[in-house]
């Protein structure tokens, strides 16, 4: 069991390392966005499900509640995520933001 | 277990100074909001891995519930503020 | 009784149907709040109980047509069967991430990675429909949606080729499938 909790945090963890060094290597605000938006939701995903499995020990009706709440927590992120980065978006395609593309040096 | 947590939240903070270095020094300001809203999603796992060093994890999951809601609706209404300003975003781009 | 702009309301003929089918959502939004109460709270003392009961009575009383529009019982099946998407959109979002992930730690980064926009046209038309296709599309790494208006058209930014060539097939399948839309 605990060997399992260790696993999904060290994944989130992972998934975190990654987002960040997405954020800083990305050349583009566009393309920042990937990592930063979705990387971090399923870090938050594996993070929550280890810490509720690792709640869960002393299986009781209180740690079952506040095992429901954590997904909770989840839920609402994989709820609002896609919409804060649909928001930064838009507001950076109104501010008239092009975005990188390859240089193609054809001269 | 709990020197476990500790490691794994002191790893967290780590993580957290790598988005803020694109809070700092983005080069437009929605760059900066990308930094904010990967602090904050990293501040929830955070506040639970707090609440379970310290044996209080019922109080601390609802913080965490609240930090959630706070940090979504702070970015909504900072992307809704900075929709139409022209002039801002002068270099977005980092060759 | 509010007339939902997806236009699925059609028969407000009756009295009797409108006072059933509102106060059929007024049960559903009084359940659904009592049992985040329940959740939220945590504590059965009778006080709390009857506290939470009477706040969610009030909440439904006054907001049962902002969750549940027109309330048929074709939301059942949609309800259904959007749980059953629900395990593929998963498998999907964790496939596609590890796809992200090995981009965003490769070395030359900057020659795999290909940003464009790509357009679309669907022809979803109901609200619930499109904005499920675009939460779906922007949670599945390597795309976002940029754009999304009410009749359908869907602007992508798509991070590489790989990425931007697996849209519209399966996803917009399935999003139709569940809400009983033509593609």
């Amino acid at each position: 069991m605990d060997i399992l909790v260790i696993l999904l945090l060290l994944i989130g963890l992972l998934f975190f390392l990654g987002g960040a060094v997405g954020i800083i290597r990305m050349p583009d605000f566009y393309s920042r966005l990937h990592p930063a938006g979705k990387l971090d939701t399923l870090g938050i995903l594996a993070m929550v499900m280890g810490l509720a499995l690792y709640n869960l020990h002393h299986f009781s009706l209180e740690s079952l509640l506040l095992s429901i709440k954590m997904f909770l927590i989840v839920f609402f992120v994989f709820l609002a995520s896609p919409t804060a980065t649909h928001s930064i978006v838009d507001a950076g395609m109104r501010a008239g933001l092009r975005h990188w593309t390859k240089k193609k040096r054809k001269v | 277990m709990n020197i476990f947590f500790l490691s794994v939240a002191l790893g967290l903070c780590f993580l957290m100074l790598f988005s803020m270095y694109r809070t700092l020094f983005g080069p437009t300001v929605l760059d900066r909001l990308i930094g904010v809203n990967a602090i904050g999603s990293k501040t929830v796992i955070l506040l639970l891995l707090i609440g379970f060093l310290y044996e209080r994890i019922d109080m601390f999951v609802d913080i965490a519930l609240a930090y959630a809601f706070l940090n979504f609706i702070a970015v909504l209404a900072a992307s809704r503020y900075f929709h139409k300003r022209k002039g801002l975003y002068e270099e977005s781009f980092m060759d | 009784m509010t007339v939902s702009s997806n236009g699925i309301a059609k028969n407000d003929g009756k009295p009797t149907s409108t006072f059933f089918k509102s106060f059929f959502s007024f049960l559903i939004t009084f359940i659904l709040m009592f049992l985040s109460w329940l959740v939220l709270s945590g504590k059965f003392e009778p006080l709390l109980l009857w506290l939470g009961g009477i706040s969610s009575f009030l909440v439904a009383y006054y907001f049962y047509d902002l969750l549940f529009p027109a309330l048929e019982t074709g939301y059942v099946k949609i309800f259904f069967r959007f749980v059953q998407y629900c395990p593929w959109l998963i498998w999907e979002i964790i496939k596609a991430n590890f796809h992200l992930l090995y981009l965003s730690f490769h070395p030359r980064m900057k020659e795999l990675i290909d940003p464009h926009i790509i357009t679309f046209k669907s022809n979803l038309k109901s609200d619930i429909a499109i904005t499920t296709l675009a939460n779906s599309i922007t949670l599945t790494p390597g795309t976002i949606t940029v754009t999304a208006d009410s009749d359908g058209v869907f602007k992508v930014h798509a991070i590489d080729r790989e990425s931007a060539e697996a849209l519209p097939g399966i996803m917009l399948e399935k999003v139709a499938r569940i809400f009983g839309e033509e593609i």
